[in-house]
């Protein structure tokens, strides 16, 4: 193993946007062949202070050594230069070139031929136990394997420290594994590496030390080896906080929405869904796992009359929905709220205030052609109170507000509506523990009321803690639906990615 | 921006409302200063120029009324454009709906004079609206069906409605006793809209129109689905607001009342048809609409300063024995900084070595 001697070194780093400070008086070490976590919550500042060590963002204060010898990082070229490589949440990658013409993008200087590029390629995905044809179109490759991509691009550049931003939060358990035994090989070849994450048990499993930010403000860092999640929540939240997810027992009185052979083909012609058969009862929370864009939303939109159908059918309380835009389901008296993953660009309107935002689901029924804003604003306030929503004034813009409290506004609106079905996508995506938890709270109370829940997530560890019955879909396929008490999140791991239930349970 | 470059554009955070009025009023008084710049190399007193512009546009009970005239058109429009506007739908053709809305109230003075007055300047009122907002859909239907690009479409619509009227003037609707002209004849009395207060009622009209924008824009149900299928089509969808029919209801209603402005500038104004009836007003709408933020009270005051500029930069044409292009300079220079101004309002330039914010989040 080589001598250990610290390859980054940043020194009262601060970045502030505006009146917000992102970042204050931040210090943070990696050495070479190490692994270091960064872990805060959303808004704590680590894509900020990862910015500025990429050179996206240029620091207001502070200093940056690499190597121990002081640098002024003034952009990405600078950052490359510099053996920095960053990989970011959301791919850079350009879908119609192959493999190796998306790794020699952007590089300067020769221009190796095909055959020679090809065996540095293959050079490098030897040394770090990656594997990819670099011959392959990206549009053909799967979540993971652009995200080796991404990771030799950095290294094809010569990076020797690499950042990750949230590199698991895409990938299913097997995928997490494999990605976590390259980064390992990486730390033996002596790379450093930064991993940005806010998942704890990634942390203490990946990770030699751990940095921590809360608000801008480094907290303190501690050797993995000597700290347990319990106490690293306690120091990125800053107090204590339960992290046991309750689930009480579901009622399952009557079947609330019963999807039968659906089937549906999206924009591009392709089957999201094929032959989905489900049904949720009252009083019951039904989990879907899958990897991004297995047909969740698909799903959602099918059942909240926001995408044609295909094939199949939709019953909620045995009334079709087939062939209803959300209007006329309304009108029908099925009462269903629907929480979209991207709730500013679909469920709210980003740049009016809370009252109107409540306006959107009630105005039709008002009587007359004016709109009356005073139960809007009503509600506004009731939800500010119960729900503990932080907004300057119920007309400020949703868009202003943090992203729990935005997820508060929209769910706090549907569940004021009194839905007999509630659908959830991805709900507690970009949202800090105790919001999250919050949330959890809401669905579970919605739960015991005897709503039908549909929960899309990500998080497996939740999903398992959360939902009474979990639907694995793989390709717009369901390969099972099992019950949450007798499955581990490796067996539901092999079902997102293709395995049968009966293989998956005889693996696991 | 260039590596190196001592400046950088930042994005503001946010602007106090005083602050904001003192950005738009040193814009002001840096155009005067720039138009006073041109006038006094061209060996003109600025001062007095500027003195006349007042004057010429608010010096005298006539002045005001030709001033007062050339607002109702502008005004009109500039309600009319900011309806389709608060949906996100780039309505350009205002001048093709105007002239649209004037061929078809000029129909009915043409051929339906001997009605009673009223009934017919209701008629023609109706005719005007109705055509231009039929002519408003053409666009705002390809748009829901086939996804065709409404600012090419409305603004190709604009040529189309120009030359029916040029067409008209030379053709079936030519006027023969004027002999060596293509013209259309003059309205019969009973087709020309009454003066109050020696302007026109068009100036009533435009004012009862904004009071009633107001009212649809911030209090009625449709006015609400609109702005939201404006802000967030994904959103109104997700509500169930029926995105296509608000779609085509309200360009209806936009260009309808670009073509009721067409009608009351042919009946009160012209009082014949002519290929000028919209000059260029449904353009200098737009610039109104943005200006006054889409606000139809904003918009009143905007458009009567719009005019007086006009009006001003006119009378100092004649006085002055100006060419036409040189009161154009002055208009523009002016028009320039007031617009410029706004992007002062949500950007600033600091030095790069003192930059402290960095661009903006979000």
């Amino acid at each position: 193993m080589p001598s250990k001697h610290p390859a980054i070194e940043l020194q009262g780093l601060t970045k502030a946007f505006g009146s917000i400070v992102a970042n204050q008086d931040i210090d943070l070490t990696v050495f070479s062949g190490e692994i270091l976590a960064l872990l805060g919550e959303n808004g704590s500042g680590k894509t900020t202070l990862m910015n500025m060590l990429s050179g996206i963002y240029r620091p207001d204060a502070g200093h940056i050594r690499v190597n121990g010898k002081e640098v002024h990082i003034r952009s990405p070229h600078d950052a490359i230069a510099l053996g920095i490589g960053m990989i970011h949440q959301h791919f850079k990658l350009v879908d119609v070139l192959s493999v190796q013409e998306n790794i020699v993008l952007g590089t300067t200087g020769h221009y190796a031929n095909r055959k020679q590029l090809n065996r540095e390629i293959s050079d490098l995905c030897d040394r770090f136990g990656l594997h990819i044809d670099p011959t392959r179109k990206i549009y053909s490759l799967s979540v993971s394997e652009k995200q080796t991509v991404e990771i030799l691009k950095v290294l094809y550049r010569g990076a020797r420290t690499l950042v990750l931003d949230e590199p698991t939060a895409v990938l299913t358990p097997q995928e997490i594994e494999r990605l976590f035994a390259i980064l390992r090989k990486m730390r033996d070849e002596g790379c450093a590496i930064i991993i940005i994450t806010h998942k704890l048990n990634e942390v203490l499993e990946i990770s030699d030390r751990v940095t921590i930010l809360r608000k801008g403000r480094c907290i303190g860092t501690v050797n993995t080896k000597e700290t347990n999640a319990r106490e690293l929540t306690e120091r990125m939240v800053g107090a204590a906080v339960d992290l046991s997810i309750h689930r009480p027992e579901p009622l399952r009185d009557a079947p609330m929405l019963d999807v039968h052979h659906l089937t549906v083909v999206n924009d591009d012609g392709v089957k999201a869904l094929d032959d989905v058969n489900f049904s949720i009862a009252s009083g019951e929370i039904l989990g879907v796992a899958g990897v991004a864009g297995s047909g969740q939303k698909e799903l959602c939109e099918a059942i909240a009359g926001l995408q044609p159908i295909a094939g199949g059918a939709i019953l909620c309380q045995h009334v079709s929905l087939e062939g209803l835009s959300p209007r006329e389901i309304i009108r029908r008296g099925v009462s269903m709220s629907f929480i979209p993953e991207d709730r500013l660009g679909m469920g709210l309107v980003a740049s009016m205030g809370m009252v109107d935002n409540m306006l959107l689901k009630e105005y039709q029924n008002q009587p007359g052609a004016l709109v009356d804003r005073a139960p809007a604003r009503d509600l506004a306030n009731r939800l500010v109170k119960q729900l503990n929503i932080s907004t300057p004034s119920i007309h400020t813009p949703v868009r202003k507000l943090s992203g729990g409290n935005v997820q508060k506004v929209l769910l706090g609106r549907e569940i004021a509506s009194n839905p007999r079905i509630l659908i959830t996508a991805y709900p507690v995506r970009g949202l800090d523990i105790n919001s999250s938890m919050t949330i959890y709270h809401m669905l579970n109370e919605q739960k015991q009321k005897g709503v039908a829940v549909l929960y899309i997530g990500e998080d497996l560890d939740v999903l398992l803690e959360l939902c009474d019955r979990i639907m694995v879909l793989c390709g717009g396929r369901v390969t099972g639906i099992v019950d949450a008490n007798m499955v581990t999140k490796e067996q539901i791991g092999l079902m997102m990615t293709g395995s049968s239930m009966e293989e998956a349970m005889e693996n696991g | 921006m260039a590596k190196g470059f001592p400046l950088r554009v930042i994005r503001r955070a946010d602007i106090s409302q005083g602050k904001s009025w003192a950005v738009r009023l040193c814009a002001i008084l840096l155009a005067l200063l720039t138009g006073g710049v041109f006038m006094a190399v061209l060996g003109y007193d600025p001062l007095a120029i500027y003195q006349t512009m007042i004057t010429g546009s608010l010096g005298s009970q006539m002045s005001i009324e030709l001033t007062a005239r050339l607002v109702i058109p502008l005004l009109i429009t500039s309600l009319g454009v900011t309806l389709a506007f608060k949906m996100r739908f780039w309505n350009i053709g205002a001048e093709g709906q105007i002239c649209v809305g004037a061929i078809a109230a000029t129909y009915f003075a043409l051929f339906h004079d001997d009605w009673p007055q009223w009934i017919l300047l209701v008629v023609m009122a109706l005719a005007g609206l109705i055509a231009g907002g039929l002519y408003g859909m053409i666009p705002a239907y390809f748009k829901c069906r086939f996804g065709t690009n409404e600012t090419l479409l409305t603004l190709m619509l604009n040529y189309v409605a120009l030359y029916t009227i040029q067409a008209l003037q030379q053709g079936p609707w030519r006027d023969p006793s004027q002999l060596g002209f293509f013209k259309v004849a003059r309205f019969a009395p009973s087709a020309r809209l009454p003066e109050v207060l020696g302007v026109h009622i068009g100036w009533i009209v435009a004012l009862v129109l904004v009071v009633l924008l107001y009212i649809y824009l911030r209090h009625s149900k449709q006015g609400y689905e609109l702005t939201v299928v404006g802000e967030n089509e994904a959103t109104a969808r997700y509500a169930g607001i029926p995105v296509k029919r608000v779609v085509i209801r309200t360009m209806f209603l936009s260009a309808g009342i670009c073509g009721l402005a067409g009608m009351l500038q042919a009946s009160g104004a012209d009082r014949t048809l002519n290929d000028t009836v919209a000059g260029g007003v449904g353009f200098t709408a737009i610039t109104v609409a943005w200006l006054a933020r889409l606000n139809p009270i904003g918009m009143l005051i905007v458009s009567v300063l719009f005019c007086i500029l006009e009006k001003g930069s006119a009378s100092v044409q004649s006085v002055y024995n100006l060419s036409a292009a040189t009161a154009e300079v002055l208009q523009g220079i002016i028009l320039f900084f007031v617009l410029g101004c706004e992007f002062f309002l949500t950007h600033r330039i600091c030095r790069a070595d003192k930059l402290e914010g960095g661009v903006e989040r979000g």
